[in-house]
């Protein structure tokens, strides 16, 4: 493990967490919690869990991002009609 | 919500993409054993592909190819592979998941009759999760229109 | 009101800082966790199972109980999913 990616992999979950729920959107608050999964999985096989991040890598960055989308898409065209 | 979008890039795009992906999905349960990966993980990158089909094409091409009934049928196919799978073990006269009694069925040894068992769960779970995978998104997408 | 929000997420977020402060360190092989069962299942799994990797045969087959939950808990969310929205759609 070098601190160095550590602490950078570690700062920008930080800013992408904190993003994700400032945001007013509600659909660059779903892409931005997608680049968290992202980089949550780069820190778990930077730290050495590869299944772990193997899991994150698919079901977090992947299909959640979708349902996310999907249920956001959902909810809007339900308002204005 | 999906309609028909005419894009000739995307749609074959995704038709050249989406055999590659279903191929590394079955690599992943089926390589479980000696690199990372397994049923979970090799199930959500099978209902991604069928997830990317529908989404590249439309809902219609989705429910030709997997219609509902066999997703629901697919859903409890998996888990009853796990728990038959236990079943059959304390049949042939061992405890609940106890695969090393698969040795009697197999013409292999006790050790690596708990291999083959992994492999048989490994696959009930990529069967489940891919089914609730797409059976979540089908149900989220679907217009109120239709079903 | 906002700022005594603030003010308790910062609180609850130190106590949880805090409490982390006792666990052991990343990797320490002297943590009970790496002492106690992690060399019984590193030494013996490939004489038990035939499956080089560790992951796979402690989820699946010394841990099977648990996987099959796990199995159960996706079978629920997805039944459930489908009869909350279906029955939403009527």
């Amino acid at each position: 493990m070098i601190w160095q990616i550590d602490l950078i992999f570690l700062a920008f979950v930080l800013i992408c967490a904190i993003a994700s729920i400032m945001v007013k959107d509600l659909l660059s608050s779903a892409i931005i919690f997608g680049a968290y999964s992202f980089l949550m999985c780069l820190l778990w096989s930077e730290m050495g869990a590869v299944d772990v991040a193997f899991t994150e890598a698919s079901v977090g960055a992947g299909v959640s991002t979708v349902f996310f989308i999907v249920a956001i898409l959902k909810m809007t065209r339900r308002s204005k009609d | 919500m999906i309609s028909r979008f005419y894009d000739v890039i995307i749609q074959t795009v995704c038709r050249l993409l989406i055999p590659f992906i279903q191929v590394f999905g079955l690599y992943v349960i089926a390589h479980g054993h000696s690199s990372p990966g397994g049923g979970f993980q090799g199930g959500v990158i099978l209902g991604a592909s069928f997830i990317l089909l529908c989404l590249s094409h439309d809902l219609q091409e989705l429910r030709k190819r997997m219609p509902l009934k066999m997703i629901l049928l697919f859903c409890s196919l998996g888990v009853m592979i796990y728990a038959g799978l236990g079943f059959l073990c304390l049949l042939l006269g061992g405890d609940y998941l106890d695969y090393g009694k698969l040795h009697l069925l197999f013409p292999v040894n006790e050790i690596q009759s708990r291999s083959i068992g992994i492999f048989g769960i490994e696959v009930g779970v990529g069967i489940t999760v891919m089914a609730v995978m797409v059976s979540i998104f089908l149900n989220l997408a679907a217009p109120e229109a239709e079903n | 009101m906002k700022a005594i929000a603030l003010i308790v997420v910062c609180l609850a977020g130190g106590l949880l800082v805090y409490g982390t402060v006792d666990m052991p360190d990343w990797g320490d092989p002297t943590s009970p966790a790496s002492l106690h069962v992690s060399p019984r299942y590193i030494e013996k799994t490939v004489d038990e199972t035939a499956v080089p990797n560790m992951v796979t045969s402690v989820l699946a087959d010394y841990r099977g109980y648990d996987t099959l939950g796990e199995t159960t808990v996706i079978f629920t969310a997805g039944i459930a999913c489908l009869l909350l929205l279906r029955g939403m759609k009527k």
